[in-house]
């Protein structure tokens, strides 16, 4: 029990992830879809974030002590994730800017964001 | 001075990724494709100047460390033999689809967009190309997010002459936006066990675990790799972004993505499943080889059917081009020679036969406005020579003899009696005898009926979109008679990826 409780970081990754992806696909608005691909995206964040965690470890900085060499002030949390994160949440960003622009040129374009009537018109479409 | 030779790998992607964010800058007019056409013909040139220093120098790979970081820090790009053959394909068809792409476009994108249209254009290709020449796994996804975004933003210009553009790109960014999603999943997982991101080093690291086959993160690092991907090379199931954004997209994005985008998807999980994973991995220790073939096979068959069934030429092309990737993953799944080289020569062969249809289908929607099966009838006398084009690319599908479309499925077959696999073999060749009726369903319009309503109107295509079109489908009959150095260079790769001497 306590090591499941111990990883709770990563029980949280997944719920925001499910949550997200529930939204995706259950969700008619496309807007509640795109804020729930958000989230979806948001919990694999908060799973590099967690991946980088070193015990007892503190942020990654190096400073110069007494005698003039740099040292690190004691164990510190990998970096690479925090970065490479970093580039995710940029790419994220633009995802959400992308589908936004889509939607409102959806909304023009239909009159509506809701996923069902859209597919009503676009069977008139067809026709 | 810049020393062009030495800088190859990395220029391949710088070039075109300043030359497509310049585009913005280009103003309106005939300067944008211009600009385009200079970008992609440079690009093209040096991933030719490439490959030849590739196989002049006799090394397995030519090996680029950006920044002159070490490659375990920095990120490393590394050209073998099969990246440098999959970045000819994207960047040669890339230069041929942009020359094809001006009256196109002038046709069915607003000019004052025109710059902003070969901008993301160009950074698509770019993503593509970066995709394909990079060793850093976390670097494949940066480049596959920078090839999606443009993607996305290039269906979606589809929406002046049909609003549906806008739903289908929608469509794709979100499950797009998941598969991308569950790699970059699948490539921290493997972060947490192997420490580093270099494709190599990942591998070496891996071996090096002695309960590979057990470890749990492995295991999930590979589920959310091998879904990912499937969705990235829209393996059925997994291909419903696929026909809509293929039918709504602006012809020459069509022609572009068919013949490019999911072909690099494939290439991802060449370098995944078997340059990190590794073949002993992949396809002994997990049943990944009998999952694969089975969505392959039931890709093939079901979405040919599905292609039997459209009334528009687009969505049947589109249809066809899942089926497709049925037989390039069939193909690779087999992890014997043979198949792993018709899958990679397939790659090649698929993307200039399919490319050239949809750039045809594009003269058809310059020409007579629609690329319904309704308004291609009795085109074959209005239009012969983009028509003859059509058929001929249509006749590669099926894998008739003499069409380049025959010599992958002969590798296929091949690759399936090594393998034992005879079911296989009767797939594929169901599968040509279902190309034979919705290829026969285009010919039947085409030549078979006579002009009528907006057809009767239509007129040969211009010479600046028969060119292209010819280029391509002469390149997939050229390989198809002699098919020497697609052949060759697919067995040696296949053989590098197999783990035998290159």
């Amino acid at each position: 029990m306590t090591e499941l409780l111990g990883i709770y970081n990563y029980w949280i990754y997944i719920i925001l992830m499910m949550i997200g992806f529930y939204g995706v696909i259950a969700k008619m608005n496309l807007i509640k879809q795109a804020i729930a691909l958000g989230l979806f995206q948001t919990g694999i964040f908060l799973f590099y974030i967690s991946m980088a965690v070193v015990d007892g470890g503190t942020a990654p900085i190096w400073t110069t002590i007494g005698d003039g060499s740099v040292k690190a002030l004691g164990p510190y949390d990998n970096p690479l994730p925090h970065v490479l994160i970093l580039t995710a949440i940029v790419v994220s960003v633009s995802v959400l800017a992308v589908a936004l622009a889509i939607i409102i040129n959806i909304k023009r374009a239909y009159g509506t964001i809701e996923y069902d009537e859209i597919q009503r018109l676009e069977g008139d479409d067809d026709a | 001075m810049l020393d062009i030779q030495a800088n190859l790998p990395v220029l391949v992607v710088v070039l075109p990724l300043l030359g497509g964010i310049l585009t913005t800058f280009t103003g309106r007019g005939l300067l944008p494709w211009a600009w385009a056409v200079a970008v992609t013909g440079t690009t093209f040139a040096l991933t030719l100047r490439l490959m030849a220093t590739l196989l002049e120098s006799g090394a397995p790979y030519i090996s680029y460390e950006l920044g002159n970081w070490p490659a375990w820090w920095g990120i490393e790009y590394r050209v073998d033999l099969l990246n440098a053959f999959i970045l000819l394909v994207v960047a040669g068809v890339g230069f041929v689809t942009t020359l094809y792409a001006r009256l196109s476009v002038r046709k069915e994108i607003p000019e004052d967009r025109h710059n902003f249209f070969y901008a993301v254009w160009i950074l698509a290709i770019t993503g593509l190309l970066g995709i394909t020449v990079t060793g850093d796994a976390f670097n494949v996804y940066v480049l596959l997010e920078i090839s999606s975004l443009t993607v996305y933003a290039l269906i979606a210009m589809g929406k002046d002459a049909d609003r549906r553009a806008l739903t289908a790109a929608l469509r794709y960014l979100i499950l797009g936006s998941v598969g991308a999603s569950f790699i970059l999943l699948g490539i921290g997982y493997l972060m947490m066990v192997t420490g580093t991101l270099n494709m190599e080093d990942m591998h070496n690291q891996l071996l090096r675990m002695a309960d590979l086959n057990e470890h749990r993160t492995v295991l999930v690092a590979f589920a959310f790799l091998v879904v990912g991907l499937s969705l990235k090379m829209a393996l059925y199931p997994l291909h419903m972004w696929l026909p809509k954004a293929y039918t709504y997209a602006p012809s020459a994005v069509s022609a572009l993505l068919a013949a490019t985008a999911t072909k690099v998807g494939v290439y991802m999980a060449f370098r995944f499943l078997f340059g990190i994973f590794g073949v002993g991995f992949s396809f002994y220790a997990m049943p990944s080889h009998l999952i694969l073939l089975a969505m392959a096979s039931l890709g093939i068959v079901f979405s040919s059917l599905s292609a039997i069934r459209q009334t528009n030429a687009k969505s049947l092309l589109a249809y066809s081009s899942v089926g497709q990737i049925g037989y390039i993953v069939a193909g690779f799944s087999l992890a014997n020679p043979n198949g792993v080289a018709g899958s990679i020569v397939h790659i090649f062969n698929h993307a200039v036969t399919k490319g050239g249809m949809f750039m045809a289908l594009g003269a058809v929607a310059y020409r007579v406005g629609g690329t319904d099966l309704r308004d291609l009838r009795g085109l074959g006398k209005k239009m012969p020579l983009t028509m003859a084009a059509l058929a001929l690319g249509g006749l590669g599908l099926i894998g008739m003899p003499l069409t380049a479309g025959f010599v992958s499925k002969w590798y296929l077959v091949k690759g399936a009696f090594d393998a034992g696999m005879w079911g296989l073999a009767v797939v594929v060749l169901f599968g040509s005898l279902l190309a034979l009726v919705y290829v026969w369903r285009l010919i039947e319009a085409i030549y078979f009926q006579e002009p009528e309503g907006r057809s009767a109107e239509a007129t040969e295509a211009p010479l600046s979109m028969l060119i292209p079109i010819w280029i391509l489908i002469g390149m997939s009959l050229y390989f198809g008679v002699d098919a020497t150095f697609t052949g060759e260079t697919a067995m040696r790769a296949a053989n590098g990826l197999l783990g035998g001497a290159p």
